[in-house]
């Protein structure tokens, strides 16, 4: 059992997996480029003041992004099976 | 010569690396034929010399930036003979994804892992002959700031060069993650989280709505304050220094003609003397803490809690970035938004770039703001109060900023804001020796030896125009005079419109043209103390609208000539340079028309 969101959802705190990167075609390079791919776990860590933008943990870096950015990245909450050998931290 | 590459993620303490191993044998400069900054360095190693080549830092070798594309051509040319890609090690995981792709170009690869004295205080610990061995390159690690690791780095460079190793097959990016994730898993082992949670507490304090607005003025106050606070007793110091060192080479030149005399004393000497006087020492305390602000990881956290206002302008949240550049130098805020990749949103950033007031501005504003708000007193509620009105005129600069940023992105350039990643490294413990001769070295003096540069010059040519006589009155006078009727509809008057003209090649010279302007001497009075320039600007029909609308204009005007020059660079167009100029010109007058007659409506002033 899992639910779908899209990254612009995830509260403060919480933690969920990538399914699906598909916020333009400069986005998504720039996202690969930053490590957050299908299986990827992103945890929302901050909210700016005006809560758009947030940042996230990807790969142990700290990434700020916009919400019309966030929304084009659809997570669940629980991990898919990981490929042979990668390890979901 | 042996020519190496240092390539690696922005963020990663490459240029403190680069600085460390070559010291003081650098070259610097743009690639050829694009706006990407080159540096280039070299040392000796056991009778060989050796040539570090900086590359752009980047998350990838994907060619979708200028800088990406630099990269990866240098390493694909073969010009280097090897190539280090730098890693941060406190995120290794996501550095490894750029090593990757650089071992898909040569196999003359050495990793070296950085920040380990960072890294270990978060907790963090890397197997460095685990990774290398995973890796199929040698690994070394070196901590940035205490330079330890430098000797085995360099050691390693030399074994480098000698081998020959084959590139490894291409890898499509997902499989780069996922293998970058794997290595990582097995190399990485992060320990207690405390110090992570301590981290991210700092970050909710400075970020959150209830505290990261406050917190972003109270530190920015405080920044200012202490420049504010500290900087009028160094500053008589040093004006009574140099009043002393005037006396001594008047004597000295006492054989000389009058007119030689009164270029080289007059006008030359006493210029540049002002200049120093009064810049010196808000530069060497405002460059210091603000540095200090930037090498502890601050300035993205600033440009994260104003994202939003930028996204509202439709432009990108690192233009703040360049705008804490620009609080330093113009110039310098202009050629750092290349860190913007959108053309759109960097051309706004550009033109908008002189919104914000550079440290020359500081001076003149920080005597109008004493001589006619503070009232001319002293001590700790009047530095108080004095700081405050210097940072309202700040977010003054950072509110015309947004609303220029606003009708440009309304107007000619038009659009969408592009998307927008910003990485927040981890906050660092700041490296307070480094910063101070840093910002001493790089800053202070070079934008204090700019500013000398042109006061000297400028100093003789204010002398000779106040001093050369057409008819009745000086050619000052009568330009001045001429300029008069039209600067007092934006409540100015012929000499303070005539100083700003004057001052185009630095703005630090505004303040003392206008004091020439009004004195019949036709030279620079000392003036050490400030009730003597209140009382002698008020003898000129000065009032607190005259004293506003000078500061108006001061923030909003035309940007110095080293800052057009750069724009004309960077830009490559005389027409954006042009409306880089027409742009806070015309914000400038549009406000002080609008306080001048709101004033002379309601019978103020």
């Amino acid at each position: 059992m899992y639910e779908a969101l899209c990254l612009s959802a995830l509260r403060e705190g919480e933690s969920a997996y990538v399914t699906e990167v598909n916020a333009g075609p400069a986005m998504d390079r720039r996202l690969t480029d930053l490590g957050l791919v299908r299986g990827t776990r992103v945890t929302c860590v901050l909210r700016s003041p005006a809560g758009d933008p947030c940042a996230y943990l990807i790969r142990g870096a700290l990434i700020a992004l916009r919400r019309a950015d966030a929304d084009g990245v659809a997570l669940e909450r629980q991990a898919q099976p990981v490929p042979a050998g990668a390890v979901a931290t | 010569m042996i020519r190496v590459a240092l390539a690696g993620n922005p963020n990663v303490g490459k240029s403190t690396l680069f600085n460390a191993l070559t010291g003081l044998r650098q070259h610097t400069g743009n690639w050829a034929g694009k706006t990407v900054a080159t540096a280039r360095g070299e040392y000796t190693l056991e009778g060989r010399e050796y040539q570090l080549v900086d590359l752009p830092g980047t998350y990838s070798l994907a060619a979708h930036s200028q800088e990406e594309a630099v990269a990866r051509d240098y390493i694909q040319s073969g010009q280097a003979d090897g190539v280090v890609v730098v890693c941060d090690a406190t995120c290794l995981e996501r550095n490894l994804i750029l090593v990757l792709q650089v071992l898909e170009l040569t196999g003359n690869v050495l990793v070296c892992v950085n920040l380990l004295d960072e890294a270990a205080r978060l907790g963090v610990e890397v197997d460095l002959p685990a990774l290398s061995q995973r890796l199929g390159v040698p690994v070394v690690g070196t901590a940035g700031a205490r330079q330890d690791g430098l000797e085995e780095l360099k050691a390693a460079i030399a074994r480098l060069v000698a081998a020959d190793a084959p590139a490894a097959p291409r890898r499509e990016p997902q499989e780069r993650v996922t293998l970058a994730e794997r290595y990582a898993a097995q190399v990485v082992r992060s320990r207690e989280a405390g110090r992570l949670r301590r981290q991210q507490r700092l970050d909710r304090l400075l970020t959150s709505k209830s505290t990261g607005i406050p917190l972003m003025l109270l530190l920015f106050g405080l920044v200012v304050w202490l420049t504010v606070a500290g900087a009028n007793g160094p500053s008589a110091l040093l004006t009574a220094l140099f009043a002393r060192v005037g006396t001594a080479l008047e004597g000295w030149l006492a054989p000389a003609p009058a007119w030689l005399r009164g270029v080289l004393l007059d006008g030359v000497y006493r210029v540049t003397a002002w200049v120093v006087a009064v810049m010196l020492p808000p530069m060497a305390i405002f460059f210091p803490l603000f540095t200090l602000l930037e090498d502890l990881g601050y300035l993205p956290r600033v440009a994260f809690v104003m994202d939003h206002a930028f996204q509202k302008c439709r432009t990108c949240g690192k233009q703040c970035l360049t705008m804490c550049m620009s609080l330093g130098c113009n110039a310098c805020g202009v050629t750092g938004c290349r860190i913007i990749d959108s053309p759109r949103e960097r051309l706004i950033a550009i033109l908008t770039s002189s919104l914000v007031p550079c440290n020359g501005k500081f001076p003149t504003l920080i005597a109008l703001i004493a001589i006619f708000f503070v009232g001319g007193r002293t001590g700790l509620l009047a530095s108080l109060e004095g700081a405050a009105l210097l940072l309202g005129t700040l977010v003054l600069g950072v509110a015309g900023t947004l609303a220029c940023s606003r009708l440009l992105s309304a107007t000619v350039l038009k659009g969408m804001p592009s998307s927008f990643a910003l990485e927040l490294p981890p906050f660092r413990k700041p490296r307070v020796g480094e910063v101070i001769v840093r910002s001493v070295l790089d800053r202070t003096l070079f934008v204090l030896g700019r500013a000398v540069a042109v006061a000297a010059p400028a100093g003789a040519a204010i002398w000779l125009m106040a001093n050369v006589t057409v008819g009745e009155a000086s050619l000052l006078a009568h330009c001045t005079g001429a300029l008069d009727p039209f600067a007092r509809l934006f409540g100015l008057d012929g000499a303070i419109l005539m100083a700003f003209l004057l001052g185009w090649p630095a703005n630090e010279i505004v303040l003392p043209v206008m004091l020439m302007a009004y004195l019949a001497s036709g030279s620079l009075v000392e003036f050490g103390d400030l009730a003597a320039l209140g009382q002698l600007l008020v003898q000129q029909g000065w009032t607190w609208v005259t004293a506003v609308c000078t500061m108006l204009f001061s923030l909003f005007h035309w940007p110095c000539s080293t800052t057009c020059l750069t724009i004309y660079k960077e830009t490559g167009s005389v027409g954006w340079t042009a409306l880089a100029v027409a742009l806070p010109t015309a914000l400038g007058l549009g406000l002080c028309l609008t306080v001048a007659t709101a004033a002379r409506l309601l019978g103020l002033g």
